[in-house]
C-alpha cells in the first residue's frame, strides 16, 4: 500500500495544525469573542458592546501605558545590544580557547541560577535607602544621605530588565558572529581594514539576523512582562501588560481580553516589520 | 527541635484533658451521631477543600483526616485563582474558603449552598459579629464595606440574593477574623502615630506603604484622606463616582509628590518593607508585624482613633452538593462542623486569628496561650506559634489587648464596592500617574 506524497504531507503536518489549533487558535478566538462581551461582577454578559475598545481608543491611559512600555523596551533594547554586541565580540573574536568561552558564557547565566522570587528579593538589601549601593555611596561621601530612587522606581525595573535579558541578545549575536568565516576577517586584515572597520563593515552586516532575533525576544519581553515591573516599582509603574494582570485580578476579563488583543497586534506588527528587514529563515538554514 | 515536640506532646495532653472535660471529641477519632454503617460508607469519599494559606495546611488536613474518618483534601490558592476556580467549575470543589472582598462576587450565581442553620453545630456559640450585626456587648458595629452581617444570611433557600436580617440559610461558616490597622517602626518615627491621617502626611513622605488593590488599599487610603480632611464621604466602604474620582486624584497629588514608597502585593513583600526600613509606616496584616518582630526588628501594631479595617474568612459548601450524592454532602457537612470544633481554631489563634467559636477555644487552649492571644494578659511563659517558633517571651502583652479590645471598634471592614468597575479602572490610572 502506498500513499500518495499529497497525503504524505498532510498527514505528517496534521499533528502540529492540531497542537496549534487547539492550544492557539480557539483559546485567541474566545479571548476575542469575550473583547466584545460586557461584563458585571465577576461575570461576562453575553452581548455585543464596544466599550471595551472605545475605552481603549479614547482614554489617556493606553496612551500613557503605552509610551511607558515603548520607553522601556528603547532603553532597554540600546543597553542589551551594546552589551550584548561587545561581550559576544569579545567572546568570539578575543577569547581563543572554547573551553574558557564556554565558561564566561555560562557567567552570563548565572542571575538564572537561583529562583526568580529569590532574584527579585535580593534586590532590595542592593539598592534599597539601606541597601549596599547606598552604604557605599555615603561612605565614600558621594552622598549624604541615601539615594531612593534606586529602588521602586522605573530604574529599578530598567536594571532588572537588563539584568535578566541581555543574555537573550548576547546568544544569538554570538551564534551569528560564530557563524562567519574566519577567512572573511583575515581578507579584511589583509586589505589593511583597521578593526573598527572590519566591525562596521563586516560584522554589523553579517550578524543582523542574530540582533533581529535577539531584539525580537527582548521586545516580547518587556511588552509581556507585568511580574518584574510591578515587583520593582512597588505597583507604581503601569504597562499593558500589568493593566492586564491587574484587570484579570478583579475578574474583569472582557477589557483584559480587549487589553490582550490590541497587544497581541502591536507585537505582531513590530515582530512582522522586523521578519521583513532581516530573513531569519535563511540565517538558520546557514551553517 | 526535641525539646519544642515534648512540648507540643505536654500541650496534647493538656488539650486532651480539656478536651474530655468539654465533651469535644478532638483527636478521639471518635464520628459522633453517625451509626457504625456510615462510617464504613464514608471511608472512599474524599473531600476537596480550597482555601487560602491561612486556613489550608497539611498539620490541619491531617487532623482532619483523623478525627473524620473519611479524606480531606486541601489545596491551598490564592485568591484570583481560587475564585476564578469557584466561578468556572464548582464542581471540582466540595468547599471553599473566602474573604469578604470576595462575598460581591457569589450574588445570583448558584455556585454556593445554602446552609441550613440547624445543621451547623456551632451557629449559637457563634460570636454577634455574625449572629446579630454587633459586638459582644451588643453596639451595633460600621456597616461600611463588606461587614459580615452583609452577607452572612441567603434570603432564602434558593441561595441567589443576601439578607440583612438572620434567616434559616447561612451563606457559609465564620472561620477566622480579625482588624487590621497601620503596622509601625518605633525606632523609626519622629513622633507617635495615633490617626490613620498619619498615612498622607507629609512628616512621613516617602516612607509609607499600602496594600496594592482596590479592596484593602483604597479603604485605608479613603480613611486617611478623611482623618486628614481632605474629603468627606457619605459611605467610604462603597464610594459614588464622584468620591471614587476625588480620591484617586487626591492619591494622585500625593504619589506625584512622592508620598508612597511602595504597594505591596503580598505578606512577604509587607514584612521585607517593614524590616528594612524602606518603609516606616504601613498598611499591614497582624501575622507581618509577627514575622518583623521574630526577626528581633521592633514593629507596633498601633489601635488608631478611626478604629480599624476588619476582615473576616467563611468556609462555604458548593452548591452542587445539595442535588449530588447524599452521603457526600453529609461528610462535606460533618467536615464543615469540625473546622471548627478545636483543633483547627487553636492552630489558627495560636498564630494571631481570632476564632468564631472564642469560648469553645477557651475550653481547648493552653490558658497561657489564649491569656495571651484572646484576653490581653501578659503570657506568663513564652508564647510559641504552631511551627515552634518562640513568638513572645513570657511577660510580653498583644498590641491593642483583648479581642474585643482589638475587634471592638472597627471603622471600616475590606471592600467591594458596587461601583468597583469604575474603581479598577481609576486605579489604573492611579498607577499609571
Amino acid at each position: 500500500m502506498s500513499i500518495s506524497p499529497r497525503t504524505a504531507s498532510w498527514l505528517q503536518a496534521s499533528p502540529f495544525a492540531l497542537i496549534m489549533v487547539a492550544l492557539v487558535m480557539i483559546p485567541l478566538a474566545i479571548i476575542i469573542l469575550v473583547s466584545f462581551m460586557d461584563y458585571g461582577f465577576a461575570e461576562i454578559i453575553p452581548e455585543l458592546y464596544w466599550g471595551n475598545y472605545l475605552d481603549i481608543f479614547k482614554s489617556q491611559l493606553t496612551l500613557d501605558l503605552y509610551l511607558t512600555v515603548f520607553r522601556h523596551i528603547v532603553i532597554v533594547w540600546t543597553i542589551t545590544l551594546l552589551l550584548g554586541f561587545t561581550i559576544a565580540y569579545y567572546l568570539i573574536f578575543h577569547v581563543r580557547s572554547n573551553f574558557w568561552r564556554a565558561i564566561f558564557l555560562m557567567a552570563c547565566a548565572i542571575p538564572f541560577w537561583t529562583s526568580g522570587s529569590i532574584r527579585m528579593i535580593s534586590w532590595v538589601p542592593l539598592l534599597g535607602r539601606e541597601g549596599l549601593v547606598n552604604q557605599a555611596l555615603m561612605a565614600l561621601g558621594i552622598v549624604d544621605e541615601p539615594i531612593s530612587w534606586l529602588l521602586y522606581s522605573e530604574f529599578s525595573v530598567l536594571l532588572v530588565y537588563v539584568n535578566m535579558l541581555t543574555l537573550a541578545m548576547l546568544g544569538p549575536i554570538a551564534n551569528s558572529m560564530a557563524k562567519i568565516s574566519p577567512a572573511i576577517i583575515q581578507a579584511a586584515r589583509d586589505q589593511g581594514a583597521t578593526e573598527w572597520q572590519t566591525i562596521t563593515q563586516i560584522i554589523i552586516p553579517l550578524i543582523k539576523p542574530g540582533i533581529a532575533v535577539g531584539s525580537i525576544f527582548i521586545i516580547t519581553a518587556v511588552m509581556g512582562d507585568g511580574f518584574i515591573v510591578k515587583a520593582l516599582s512597588g505597583n507604581q509603574v503601569n504597562t499593558p501588560a500589568g493593566a492586564i494582570m491587574n484587570e484579570i485580578n478583579a475578574f474583569m476579563y472582557p477589557p483584559a481580553a480587549a487589553k490582550s488583543v490590541i497587544m497581541l497586534i502591536i507585537v505582531m506588527l513590530i515582530v512582522g516589520t522586523l521578519l521583513r528587514v532581516v530573513d531569519i529563515r535563511k540565517e538558520l538554514a546557514r551553517n | 527541635m526535641t525539646e519544642i515536640k515534648t512540648k507540643g506532646i505536654s500541650r496534647r495532653t493538656v488539650l486532651k484533658g480539656a478536651a474530655a472535660t468539654v465533651g469535644a471529641a478532638v483527636g478521639s477519632g471518635a464520628i459522633t451521631g453517625f451509626p457504625t454503617y456510615w462510617a464504613q460508607a464514608s471511608k472512599d469519599i474524599t473531600i476537596t477543600h480550597i482555601g487560602s494559606i491561612y486556613t489550608t495546611n497539611p498539620t490541619v488536613a491531617e487532623q482532619a483526616n483523623k478525627d473524620l474518618g473519611f479524606t480531606i483534601q486541601m489545596q491551598t490558592l490564592d485568591n484570583t485563582t481560587l475564585i476564578n476556580r469557584l466561578l468556572t467549575q464548582p464542581e471540582t470543589v466540595d468547599v471553599a474558603d473566602f474573604g469578604n472582598t470576595s462575598m460581591g462576587y457569589f450574588k445570583n450565581k448558584g455556585i454556593l449552598m445554602a446552609i441550613p442553620v440547624k445543621e451547623y453545630k456551632y451557629w449559637d456559640q457563634t460570636v454577634p459579629l455574625f449572629t446579630q450585626g454587633t459586638y459582644a456587648d451588643g453596639k451595633p458595629y460600621s456597616m461600611e464595606g463588606y461587614a459580615p452581617i452583609k452577607s452572612q444570611f441567603w434570603a432564602d433557600e434558593t441561595a441567589q440574593e443576601y439578607s440583612l436580617t438572620p434567616t434559616d440559610y447561612l451563606v457559609g461558616i465564620p472561620v477566622m477574623y480579625n482588624a487590621d490597622t497601620l503596622g509601625v517602626r518605633p525606632d523609626l518615627v519622629s513622633h507617635k502615630v495615633t490617626s490613620w491621617k498619619e498615612l498622607v502626611s507629609s512628616d512621613f513622605a516617602g516612607k509609607v506603604a499600602l496594600q496594592d488593590g482596590v479592596n484593602v488599599g483604597v479603604p485605608d487610603a479613603a480613611v486617611a484622606l478623611q482623618a486628614a480632611g481632605l474629603m468627606t464621604y457619605v459611605d467610604k466602604g462603597n464610594m459614588t463616582r464622584e468620591e471614587i474620582d476625588k480620591t484617586i486624584d487626591l492619591l494622585i497629588e500625593l504619589k506625584r509628590a512622592g508620598q508612597f514608597r511602595s504597594f505591596w502585593t503580598n505578606f512577604d513583600q509587607s514584612v521585607q518593607l517593614m524590616a528594612s526600613g524602606e518603609v516606616v509606616l504601613q498598611s499591614m496584616f497582624a501575622p507581618a508585624v509577627t514575622e518583623v518582630r521574630t526577626r528581633g526588628i521592633e514593629c507596633q501594631y498601633l489601635p488608631l482613633e478611626e478604629g480599624s479595617r476588619g476582615w473576616y474568612i467563611f468556609q462555604s459548601a458548593m452548591a452542587h452538593l445539595d442535588g449530588g450524592d447524599k452521603l457526600r454532602r453529609d461528610c462535606v457537612m460533618e467536615y464543615m462542623n469540625w473546622t471548627n470544633s478545636g483543633f483547627n481554631g487553636v492552630y489558627f489563634s495560636r498564630q494571631g486569628f481570632y476564632s468564631s467559636v472564642p469560648d469553645l477555644m477557651k475550653a481547648q487552649m493552653d490558658p497561657n496561650d489564649y491569656g495571651y492571644w484572646y484576653e490581653g494578659k501578659a503570657a506568663t511563659a513564652d508564647i510559641i506559634d504552631p511551627f515552634g517558633k518562640v513568638m513572645e517571651k513570657a511577660g510580653a502583652l498583644r498590641d491593642g489587648g483583648s479581642l474585643w479590645d482589638r475587634m471592638g471598634n472597627v471603622g471600616i471592614w475590606n471592600t467591594l464596592m458596587d461601583e468597583d468597575r469604575y474603581l479598577v479602572r481609576r486605579w489604573q490610572d492611579f498607577i499609571s500617574a
